[in-house]
């Protein structure tokens, strides 16, 4: 039975419970506490939810359980050379893939495979189902892909036991329960809040897994490499011979000046336009230009990207370049701070200009009719009242645009060059944490380097950084509201 | 000719105890048509009460005074309303002036988030009614006085205004509005978020500043009009059903419709 036919059937189940439940108590002329259908999602919800829940952790767990068993069984002689027991594992699992694909094809019977079968032909039916090996079939490791393939089948078997026995005991256990006096609303309302509140659970979980997984792999990089470094090292100089300077400071350096140069474009011209949108625009200017900037917020930022490579940065090479329009020869690059930072500047405008303007606008109009009665014009009511009854609200608006800029990928990947140094010129090349990340992933390195791995420290540095601005910004958002509550 | 010389005098007197005369006003939002030809005078140092049941138009027709309607879009006033015999709505009068010269204050407290000091200094730094610094402390301590809460808050100036109580709040307004040195003050509901005490002494403030004011106060309070003015209109879905000397509009009142709203019939 596959796992579909299993969800499948606990699905049918649960809606056998529904009616089950009603009829039961429809069928008795006692008055009833609930309505009818309140008693038929209880049966329902107690079918379904434990086993839908043990799926789907059996699901998840059991392949991470199967693969510590395996790898607890790898011996040294398994290990080819050059090769780590991560490599073989994974050979194992694919191998054991391959069998099952090639069993549930009618190419092979898993049973007769024994020591005396020939690994050359057997290796080419795991060909024919997409499972190429490297080198030749070592009979050891093939021993342990059967085990992992029964094993496997047997935990499949074990699954579908529990979750059927478990709906089965769920709609059993609810269908007992339910009766006339029986408070199934209410039961079922608790029932709504449980999984409202696994739902929220979850999302915190999977949050904290990935910070853990990046903490992980962060605590390896620091086995290899020196933190002190990573923090306070002047140089970000990866090499293949062992000795990389890999320190975070130039391509901090060059996150924040890009940000800034964001910042610098995005914030007066966001500000501007929020305030001319909630203060000055008609209706009508306001019903249309409002969604516009919204659309503009809903381009991919590697469209964003594309535009500074392709036509910005051209464009200011064109004016600062050797032989430009200014005589000058500034700009070696088209791809610099410049370039990325005013065209991330663009892509933050919606997004400042969006949250200033639901600032402003919670501004009490009661304020503005106090500054106008007392003769105030309309720029006098906006600078000296409007803008700083928002200013807290607004200072939170550009940290999160603030924490937006440092952690945007595609525009800097695209735009601002591969050079890490300390430079103050806007128009050199820069490179930021999040390029050196996506370059130092998705270079062919050996995963278990420190070249790699700091990848991992680079992002979670990041990561707090960027948090620690959202946090403080939401704090003084929030604070802001409540001002006016 | 002697009877004539009499009658133009009897006019420019009456004109002169006149602060505002308006005539034949009507306002529209959009479609709804929200004053419809009143005509009204408010004169020198008096307190005006405007009364009504609720969506009457009270302070659609206050806002005319000092043309507040003109921060609404859809809003449209006709008619002739004249301060001092200068016709308000014409082109050449600079509503933000007018504003200067007719305070206002609003149903909620509304201080601006700065100190009481900035609050009250607020109008005459706009306008440019001082010269020196001491010229300002002045200004800001006299409006203070004559708001009767000097004393309450002459040693925290620097505080915020809005960290005071509602009745603070709301003579904070009146004072940020005398401020401005204008020649009328209108209130619109000014008492209605405040507590009786806070009230009492609002109430008892308005009777003062009649003396260099005149002053016009929309509310729904019956008794306050009756305590605080001496002349009350009576306005009902946007008519000005009555108009004239309050104790006469309270025991002697000539509308059935007016004798029905301060005998509690509608309202
Ligand atoms: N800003 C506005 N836009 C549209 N209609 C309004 C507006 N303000 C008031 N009105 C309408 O004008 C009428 C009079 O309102 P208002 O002057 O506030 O009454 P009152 O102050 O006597 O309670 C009401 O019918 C109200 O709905
Ligand atoms: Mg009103």
């Amino acid at each position: 039975m596959s796992t579909f036919t299993l969800f499948c059937l606990i699905v049918v189940l649960a809606v056998i419970g529904f009616f089950a439940g009603r009829h039961k108590v429809n069928s008795q002329s006692k008055p009833l506490h609930s309505l009818p259908r309140y008693y038929g999602t209880y049966v329902a919800l107690f079918a379904f939810i434990p086993a839908l829940l043990v799926l789907l952790v059996w699901l998840l767990a059991s392949p991470i359980f199967l693969g510590k068993t395996i790898a607890s069984q790898i011996t040294a002689d398994m290990i080819p050379e050059g090769g780590s027991a991560e490599l073989v594992l994974s050979d194992v699992s694919r191998i054991a893939q391959g069998l099952r694909a090639g069993a549930d094809n009618g190419l092979i019977l898993t049973e007769n495979i024994n020591d005396t079968v020939n690994l050359a032909v057997l290796a080419d039916v795991l060909a024919s189902s997409g499972v190429f090996l490297g080198g030749e079939l070592n009979p050891d490791v093939l021993q342990l892909a059967l085990s992992y393939t029964d094993a496997a089948a047997f935990s499949h078997f074990l699954m579908i036991c529990v979750v059927l026995g478990l709906a089965m005991a769920g709609f059993v256990f609810a269908y007992g329960r339910v009766n006339p006096e029986f408070w199934a609303r209410n039961r079922v309302e608790q029932t709504y809040l449980g999984v409202l509140i696994l739902a929220a659970g979850l999302a915190i979980l999977t949050t904290a897994g990935i910070v853990l997984s990046m903490l992980f792999e962060t605590i390896n990089f620091f086995q290899l490499h020196e933190m002190r470094d990573f923090f306070f090292g002047l140089n970000w100089a990866p090499n293949f011979h062992g000795d990389s300077e890999l320190s975070i400071l130039p391509l901090l350096w060059g996150t924040l000046y890009i940000s800034l140069v964001a910042l610098l474009v995005a914030v007066p011209v966001g500000l501007f336009a929020a305030i001319y949108l909630s203060e000055y625009a008609s209706k009508t200017v306001r019903s249309v230009a409002k969604p516009l900037l919204e659309v503009l917020a809903g381009i991919p930022t590697i469209v964003y990207g594309l535009f500074a490579l392709i036509t910005f940065g051209p464009f200011l090479k064109d004016w600062f370049g050797d032989g430009g329009f200014l005589g000058v020869n500034w700009m070696g690059d088209a791809r610099s701070v410049a370039t990325a930072g005013i065209v991330m500047g663009i892509m933050l405008i919606p997004f400042v200009s969006s949250l200033s303007d639901d600032i402003i606008n919670a501004v009490p109009q009661a304020l503005r009719d106090g500054s106008y009665g007392l003769g105030a014009t309309q720029s006098e009511t906006v600078k000296q009242v409007v803008l700083p009854a928002a200013l807290p609200g607004i200072v939170g608006a550009i940290l999160l645009a603030a924490s937006r800029a440092i952690g945007e990928t595609m525009i800097v990947v695209l735009g601002a060059g591969a050079i890490a140094r300390f430079t103050g010129n806007p128009l050199e090349a820069l490179t930021t944490i999040t390029t050196r990340i996506v370059s130092q992933l998705t270079g062919d390195g050996d995963f278990n380097s420190p070249e790699t791995l700091v990848a991992f420290a680079l992002g979670l540095t990041l990561f707090v950084i960027t948090l620690a601005l959202n946090i403080v910004a939401l704090y003084i958002v929030r604070k802001y509201r409540e001002q006016y509550e | 000719m002697k009877d004539q010389a009499m009658t133009t005098l009897e006019t420019s007197v009456t004109d002169q105890n006149n602060k505002f005369s308006a005539n034949n006003v009507d306002v529209y939002y959009g479609e709804t048509h929200a004053i419809k030809d009143v005509s009204v005078n408010i004169e020198n140092n008096t307190v005006t009460a405007f009364i009504g049941p609720s969506g009457c138009g009270k302070s659609t027709f206050l806002r005319c005074l000092n043309r507040m309607n003109d921060t609404i879009d859809i809003c449209r006033v006709t008619g002739d309303i004249r301060l001092d015999g200068e016709d308000i709505y014409n082109a050449k009068v600079d509503p933000v002036q007018l504003r200067a010269k007719v305070g206002m204050v609003f149903q909620k407290p509304n201080p601006f988030p700065k100190s009481i000091y900035d609050n009250i200094a607020y109008g005459p730094r706009i306008h440019g009614l001082f010269k020196t610094k001491a010229d300002l402390d002045g200004i800001v301590e006299n409006s203070l006085r004559r708001a009767a809460i000097w004393d309450e808050v002459k040693d925290r100036l620097d505080a915020p205004g809005t960290g005071l109580s509602g009745g603070q709040q709301q003579r904070i307004c009146i004072a940020r509005a005398i401020a401005t040195a204008p020649d009328v003050l209108l209130m619109d509901e000014p008492c209605s978020a405040l507590d009786p005490i806070a009230t009492a002494q609002v109430e008892e403030l308005i009777d003062e500043l009649r003396e260099n004011f005149s002053v016009v106060i929309v509310t729904h309070s019956m008794q306050q009009a009756a305590r605080v003015s001496q002349k009350t209109a009576f306005f009902h879905m946007g008519n000005l059903v009555e108009f004239g000397d309050t104790t006469k509009i309270f025991t002697n009142p000539e509308d059935p419709r007016t004798e029905s709203y301060i005998t509690g019939r509608i309202g």
